[in-house]
C-alpha cells in the first residue's frame, strides 16, 4: 500500500454564501495555510451581501431563526473534530456548540422578555417590540479562536441581525471552518459573512461604512492584541452614522449581548368603536 | 323660536390671553450647584428673550469649564448618599417633585410659553402635565428596580449623569432626563438649552421645596461650550443628549474610548402615510398635529406626508382648508394654534430650507395669515411636487413646513418612508388592521403612530433607529440607560 497524499484545503473568504478569494489576490501564511488577506473592497462586498440578506432574515419568524441556529449547532457537533483542530481543542468546540444552542433558544423569547405592552394614560393600545439593528460589523476576539467568534456572532444572529465578521488574525482557520458549517446550516446566504486577514487594515473600513448599523469592537479591546487606541479610533469612526458600538466579553453568554443589537419599536393605536 | 343669526363671513376671535402675573422672573440668574445659587466663575452672562416679542426676560449665567467642574464635583459628592438611600425614600422625593409640578403647573406653563414661544394650550395641556407624570411614573420604579430586568437582579446606578437638553420641550425633556436618573440612584448635572433656560431654573425652586439633598441635581446654564465641557469632563459617568444629529455625532466622537455611557435622541424626518381607505378627516387632523404641534419644533414631527395617489388631490384640498383655520400668534393666547418660532437662528434655518424647496422645484402653499410684527414667526407651509432627493424631503426643517409625496403601493410607501438617514417616527392612516401591522413591521422607526400622531406617555419607550440615535426614554426600558446591569451568565460582567 502506498502512502496516499492528502488533499489540501484552500481557506477562503465567506461572502454572500460563497467562498471567494480576496479580490486583492493577497494571501498570508498562517497556521500552515495560505489565508486570504481581505481588502477594503472585500469589506464593501460583504456589507452589500449582508444588507441584501437583512430583510429576509429580520422577517423570518423567531421560531425559524431558532431552528436555523440549532441546525448550526448540529453541524458544528458533526464537524467537532475538524473544528477542534483549528482551535484550542474539543472542550472549546463543546462550549461553542452549547453556546449556539443557548442563543438558538432565545430567538422566540425576546419579544416577551424585552418587549411589552405599555399602560398609557389614554384610549390607546401601545406596545413595544424588539427588532434587529441591521448590519453588524464584528471585530472578533483573537482568542479563543472559535468560542470568541461564536460568543459575538450568535447573539447578533439570534436578534435577527446580519453580520460581517473580521476573523482572528492569529487563528483564522477556526473562522473559515465555522463558515463551512454555516454554509450548510440553512443560514441564508449573506446573513453571515466572514473575512480573514488583518483587522488593523479592514476594521476601520467597517467602522466607517455608512451602511453598517452597529460595530462590535470586542476583538479590538480584548487581549491578546487588544489595542485601546485602535478601539477608540474605531469607535470615533462609528459616529459618522451614529453606529451602535458594542464592547463585550470574548467568552460570554448573556442576554445583554443580544439586547445591545436590538432596536425597540413602539406602536400606538387608538381604542374606539 | 329665535332667529338664526348667520355666522359672520370671517370669525374673529377675541383675545384670550393667559395672565403673566402667575410668574415672577428674576432680572438675573446664577447656576444651581450643590443646592445653592452661585455666580458663574467668569462672570459671563447672556440674555434670554421671549421669541414672541423679542423682549429680554432675564440675564442667564454662561457656565464655563470651572463651573461645570464645580457642578460635577457637587454631584459626585452627593452620589454615595443618594445611591445608598433606600429606594422607597428616593421614590418619595420623586413623588414630591411630581406633586409640586402639578401644584405649580400654571406657573410653569406660562413661563414655558413666555421663554420658548409655544402656545399656552400646549404647555398647559401637554408639556407640564406630562413632565409631572414622568416624575410620578419613575418615582414608582425607584424601589422596584430589581423587578425591571430579568436575570439581572442587582441593578446599580452609574454615578454622575451629564444631561444636555434641547429648547423645544424644555421642562418635558428635563423630566425625561432627570426622573429616570434620580429613580435609579444617579446624581445629575443638567445643561438646559441656551434659548430656553427659565423653566429649568424654576425647577430648582421645586427641588428646594421638595427638600432634595444638595448636589443631587445641579443645573449649569450656557451655550454649546458648556455642553462640550460637560461631555469632556472625566468625572461624568454617563451622557444623555437630546438635540441635533450633527451635535450627537460630535458627542459620540468625543466620548469614544472614555468608557462613558451614552444615549442619544437626535433628529428625524417622520413620514405620515395615508392610504386611500383612511378616515380622511381624522387623518387631516393628525397631519396638522404632526407638523404644526409646537411650531413643528419636534424631532418626531410628521414632516413628510406620503399620500396614496388616488386620494392625494382630495386630501390636500382638505388639508389646505384646515390649515387656513389655524391661528398663528401670541403664545399666551389660549386660542393660539401656532406660536412663535423659538429663535431668530431657527427662523433663518426654516427660511433657508424653504427657499431650497422653491429652488429645487417644489410647489409651495401657505395660507393667508397675518403675522405679528415683532418676534419670530413662520406660517404653516405645505410643499407639493416634492421629490425624494429634495432637501425638504431629506433634511430636518424643524418648523411648520410639510413636504408632500405620493405613492401607489404599500411597498412603495415603505420604501419612501424608510429612505432617509433618520428613523425616529412614522404615522400610518388606514382602516385596515392587517395593513397597519404590516406597515408597522416594515417601518424602520422607533415610534409608529397608527391612526393617531404625536402621542407621548411616561410608560411608553421613545427613541430612534439609525441616525436618530440610540437608547430609549420612557417606560421600563428608559431605566436601562441609567443602570449597570450585571447578568448571571458566562462572562456576565457589567453591561
Amino acid at each position: 500500500m502506498t502512502d496516499r497524499l492528502p488533499v489540501m484545503k484552500t481557506y477562503k473568504l465567506f461572502i454572500g454564501g460563497a467562498f471567494p478569494r480576496s479580490e486583492s489576490g493577497r494571501v498570508v501564511e498562517v497556521e500552515g495555510a495560505n489565508v486570504a488577506l481581505a481588502s477594503r473592497k472585500d469589506v464593501r462586498d460583504a456589507v452589500k451581501a449582508a444588507r441584501g440578506a437583512f430583510p429576509g432574515w429580520a422577517k423570518a419568524t423567531a421560531y425559524n431563526r431558532g431552528q436555523v441556529l440549532y441546525r448550526l449547532a448540529e453541524l458544528m457537533e458533526a464537524r467537532a473534530g475538524d473544528l477542534a483542530a483549528t482551535c484550542s481543542g474539543p472542550d472549546e468546540v463543546a462550549r461553542a456548540v452549547d453556546r449556539v444552542v443557548w442563543y438558538a433558544g432565545w430567538t422566540d423569547k425576546l419579544a416577551q422578555v424585552v418587549g411589552g405592552a405599555n399602560p398609557v394614560a389614554g384610549p390607546y393600545f401601545d406596545f413595544t417590540v424588539p427588532e434587529p439593528t441591521g448590519v453588524v460589523g464584528i471585530v472578533a476576539p483573537a482568542e479563543p479562536a472559535l468560542l470568541g467568534l461564536i460568543s459575538r456572532l450568535a447573539p447578533a444572529l439570534a436578534g435577527g441581525n446580519v453580520v460581517v465578521a473580521l476573523a482572528s488574525q492569529l487563528h483564522p482557520l477556526a473562522a473559515v471552518e465555522l463558515a463551512e458549517c454555516i454554509a450548510t446550516a440553512d443560514v441564508p446566504a449573506g446573513v453571515v459573512n466572514i473575512l480573514t486577514g488583518d483587522p488593523a487594515e479592514t476594521a476601520p473600513w467597517l467602522a466607517s461604512h455608512m451602511d453598517v448599523n452597529a460595530i462590535d469592537i470586542s476583538g479590538a479591546v480584548a487581549a491578546p492584541g487588544g489595542d485601546p487606541a485602535f478601539a477608540t479610533a474605531l469607535e470615533r469612526a462609528a459616529a459618522d452614522n451614529v453606529k451602535r458600538v458594542v464592547r463585550g466579553p470574548a467568552d460570554g453568554q448573556r442576554l445583554a449581548d443580544v439586547e445591545q443589537l436590538l432596536e425597540l419599536k413602539t406602536v400606538w393605536h387608538p381604542i374606539g368603536v | 323660536m329665535t332667529d338664526i343669526v348667520p355666522a359672520p363671513a370671517a370669525w374673529e376671535y377675541a383675545p384670550a390671553p393667559e395672565s403673566r402675573a402667575v410668574v415672577t422672573i428674576a432680572p438675573a440668574y446664577g447656576l444651581y450647584i450643590g443646592g445653592e445659587w452661585v455666580e458663574p466663575a467668569a462672570g459671563e452672562r447672556f440674555a434670554t428673550i421671549s421669541p414672541a416679542s423679542e423682549e429680554q426676560l432675564a440675564e442667564i449665567a454662561q457656565g464655563g469649564e470651572e463651573d461645570v467642574d464645580r457642578a460635577v464635583r457637587a454631584a459626585r459628592a452627593a452620589f454615595p448618599g443618594w445611591a445608598a438611600l433606600p429606594g422607597a425614600e428616593r421614590a418619595k422625593y420623586l413623588f414630591r417633585i411630581a406633586r409640586l409640578l402639578q401644584e405649580r403647573a400654571r406657573e410653569f406653563a406660562v413661563l414655558e410659553s413666555l421663554d420658548g414661544g409655544k402656545p399656552i394650550k400646549e404647555s398647559r395641556d401637554v408639556d407640564v402635565p406630562l413632565a409631572a407624570a414622568h416624575f410620578f411614573y419613575y418615582a414608582g420604579w425607584a424601589d422596584k428596580l430589581e423587578y425591571a430586568f430579568p436575570g439581572r437582579p442587582q441593578p446599580r446606578p452609574l454615578g454622575v449623569a451629564g444631561q444636555i437638553i434641547p429648547w423645544n420641550f424644555p421642562l418635558l425633556m428635563l423630566a425625561w432626563k432627570v426622573a429616570p436618573a434620580l429613580a435609579t440612584g444617579n446624581t445629575v448635572v443638567l445643561k438646559p438649552a441656551e434659548s430656553t433656560p427659565l423653566t429649568a431654573l424654576l425647577f430648582c425652586d421645586v427641588l428646594r421645596q421638595a427638600g432634595l439633598p444638595a448636589g443631587v441635581v445641579n443645573v449649569v446654564t450656557g451655550d454649546g461650550r458648556t455642553g462640550a465641557a460637560l461631555v469632556a469632563h472625566p468625572g461624568v459617568d454617563k451622557i444623555a443628549f437630546t438635540g441635533s444629529t450633527e451635535v450627537g455625532k460630535s458627542i459620540q466622537r468625543a466620548v469614544a474610548g472614555s468608557g462613558k455611557r451614552l444615549t442619544l435622541e437626535l433628529g428625524g424626518k417622520g413620514a405620515n402615510i395615508v392610504f386611500d381607505d383612511a378616515a380622511l378627516d381624522q387623518a387631516v387632523e393628525g397631519i396638522v398635529t404632526g407638523i404644526t404641534f409646537n411650531q413643528g419644533h419636534v424631532c418626531c414631527a410628521g414632516s413628510r406626508l406620503l399620500v396614496q395617489e388616488s386620494v392625494a388631490e382630495q386630501l390636500i384640498a382638505k388639508l389646505r382648508r384646515r390649515m387656513e383655520k389655524l391661528r398663528v400668534g401670541d403664545p399666551l393666547d389660549k386660542n393660539t394654534d401656532i406660536g412663535a418660532i423659538n429663535s431668530a437662528e431657527q427662523l433663518a434655518r426654516i427660511e433657508e430650507l424653504v427657499q431650497s424647496g422653491r429652488d429645487e422645484g417644489a410647489t409651495i402653499w401657505q395660507p393667508a395669515c397675518r403675522l405679528p410684527e415683532k418676534g419670530f414667526w413662520y406660517p404653516p407651509t405645505v410643499f407639493t411636487e416634492v421629490a425624494q432627493s429634495h432637501r425638504i424631503a431629506q433634511e430636518e426643517i424643524f418648523g411648520p413646513v410639510l413636504s408632500v409625496l405620493t405613492f401607489r403601493t404599500p411597498d412603495e410607501a415603505v420604501e419612501k418612508a424608510n429612505n432617509t438617514p433618520y428613523g425616529l417616527s412614522a404615522g400610518v392612516w388606514t382602516e385596515k388592521g392587517s395593513r397597519i401591522l404590516w406597515m408597522a413591521q416594515r417601518l424602520r422607526a422607533g415610534v409608529v403612530w397608527a391612526n393617531t400622531y404625536n402621542r407621548f406617555d411616561p410608560t411608553s419607550p421613545f427613541g430612534g433607529y439609525k441616525e436618530s440615535g440610540y437608547g430609549r426614554e420612557g417606560g421600563r426600558h428608559g431605566l436601562a440607560a441609567y443602570l449597570s446591569l450585571e447578568e448571571a451568565g458566562v462572562g456576565g460582567g457589567e453591561a
